[in-house]
């Protein structure tokens, strides 16, 4: 039986994933190097991915901070009964199960320029819905469990005596978490982070709906990728498309190193 | 003042802080969403989705999420199963390949099935050669669900098998029983909860796609258009309630499903 089964397991590998992938490296050189530095270097390229970097740090560092003091709580918290703690967590998932556009569908409908929140920060000059604030939004609320639930089994399992004993000691609780919990999640929060930063990146139903997906204005990498693919421009939909590729492998490259570290500490 | 009285008022804002963030991002607008179809009674929100269009996209979804969640559980047995059991060269490379789909933007993935697939492409046009149309058809669509989901049955089977007991494998081998005697009544009873649960995240996140879907799809009303690409369109075309009363529909099912989800994992657990 092994015979067929790995050989099977190789062509399912090639023709799903490895093709593909070198597809857009392939399809990107169409029109030779000029073809896909023409369309890297095109303005609403340039901007789209500075947009997409933006995006991509303000949620990573936001979330990050969130959502491991969450994880924190979750798991440590003495102010929390525990029925309310479990409730809590399984509303950590919510985000899984819905639909980007629904997520973004969300925040036009509470935020946006008709509803009454949306028209008072836009008199005050600060607009969410059609641009960058809003995108951010969205995006955060993506990727919001991924932190929580990396770093949620990492606290369960290394127990609370460690930081019991420091503060019996005398030690003030930032100090506790630099030197006592800090060490033990640290991998767990680096595979977060790379997780969070591939599905910021990625992100494209959600920002799609909250960014009206404005060119050189509310327009991000993907969204760009997709307008270009709407009008039929192929090759330079596959320029920023290997781009967000090249990104995502050596996103994968990091996880697996970070995985790796992980199951050592 | 004193420092412990300082650092609790400190500490207090800093949870509700935390708490805050919580509810305003994650709580609130899934509140906001089921109030707001419900805004203006019954009868817009049942006008809205029994509109033949939104109920055939919801029930193609659901057809075409059930198609590509039966693909991957048989590819995801197997490949968890390989990678697992098996020593082959290649075969760390494989294992981190399998997230490549999660890792990838899903605007990118539909470009390469459209790359692939489609009309100029060597596939696309031997199909249509014979008879059989891919791309901007629901075959299309499927490919694009299996790809997005691939890891989910992987990633679920391959720590049970990890975990398992290799003994009670043996004992099936000692008393003559088959191979594959063995494997579905020893083997696979084990393997159960994982590719369950696998196959339901496969599932809710196959019925949620959007991305890799509305590039590849064609969107025609009635016959390619899916939910989500129902609903992205109701939103352009300015109608906010009757996309909101269809995201609904889909949210309780995704729900429900992520529901059955944790409580199989957690009896998985207690036991």
């Amino acid at each position: 039986m092994k015979k067929v089964w790995i050989p099977l397991t190789y062509l399912v590998f090639i023709v799903l994933l490895i093709i593909p992938i070198l597809k857009i490296f392939t399809g990107s050189w169409a029109e030779g190097w000029s073809g896909f530095i023409e369309a890297l270097t095109r303005k609403q390229s340039l901007h789209a991915l500075m947009m997409t970097g933006i995006i991509v740090v303000v949620v990573t560092v936001l979330n990050t901070i969130f959502g491991v003091m969450l994880a924190l709580y979750l798991v440590r918290a003495t102010w929390l009964g525990q029925r309310i703690k479990n409730l809590l967590n399984s509303l950590v998932d919510l985000p899984y199960a819905v639909s980007p556009v629904i997520g973004g569908l969300m925040i036009v409908l509470i935020l946006g320029p008709s509803t009454a929140l949306g028209a008072f920060f836009e008199d005050i000059g600060f607009k969410i819905v059609y641009a960058l604030p809003g995108m951010i939004l969205a995006t955060l609320f993506v990727t919001f469990p991924l932190m929580v639930r990396e770093v949620m089994p990492v606290l369960q399992e290394i127990g609370a005596q460690q930081e019991e004993a420091a503060s019996t000691l005398g030690a003030y609780s930032w100090y506790t978490f630099w030197h006592v919990t800090w060490p033990s999640i640290r991998w767990g929060v680096i595979y977060g982070v790379v997780l969070t930063v591939a599905r910021s990146l990625g992100e494209f139903g959600a920002v799609l709906v909250v960014s009206g997906n404005i060119m050189n204005k509310t327009q991000t990498a993907t969204t760009l990728v997709y307008q270009d693919v709407e009008n039929f421009n192929v090759v330079a939909a596959n320029g920023v498309a290997l781009v967000l590729a090249a990104f995502s492998v050596g996103l994968l490259l990091l996880m697996e190193w970070a995985k790796k570290r992980k199951e050592v500490h | 003042m004193n420092i412990r009285f300082r650092s609790r008022w400190w500490s207090f804002g800093f949870r509700s802080t935390i708490m805050l963030y919580f509810v305003l991002l994650i709580v609130l607008p899934i509140i906001g969403i089921y109030t707001q179809s419900f805004k203006l009674g019954w009868t817009p929100f049942w006008e809205s989705i029994s509109d033949p269009l939104a109920w055939k996209a919801v029930l193609l979804t659901l057809k075409l999420a059930i198609i590509a969640t039966v693909i991957n559980i048989f590819l995801g047995t197997m490949i968890g199963w390989v990678l697992i059991r098996y020593r082959f060269p290649g075969r760390r490379l494989l294992n981190s390949l399998v997230d490549l789909p999660f890792a990838l933007p899903t605007a990118v993935g539909g470009l390469m099935i459209l790359l692939l697939l489609g009309p100029n492409s060597l596939v696309g046009s031997i199909a249509s050669g014979m008879g059989f149309d891919i791309v901007f058809h629901e075959p299309a669509i499927v490919v694009a669900m299996v790809f997005v989901t691939f890891p989910f049955v992987i990633r679920a089977v391959q720590p049970l098998l990890e975990e398992m007991d290799k003994s009670e494998e043996e004992a099936a081998y000692t008393l003559g029983a088959s191979k594959s005697h063995t494997f579905f009544n020893v083997i696979f009873p084990s393997m159960l909860p994982g590719i369950s649960s696998g196959a339901m995240l496969a599932f809710s996140r196959a019925l949620a796609e959007f991305g890799a879907v509305v590039l590849v799809a064609g969107n025609i009303p009635g016959k390619t258009l899916i939910a989500s690409v129902y609903i992205f369109g109701e939103i352009e075309s300015d109608n906010p309630q009757g996309a909101a009363a269809v995201s609904v529909m889909l949210l309780t099912l995704s729900f429900l499903i992520l529901w059955a989800v944790n409580l199989v994992q957690t009896r998985r657990l207690g036991k």
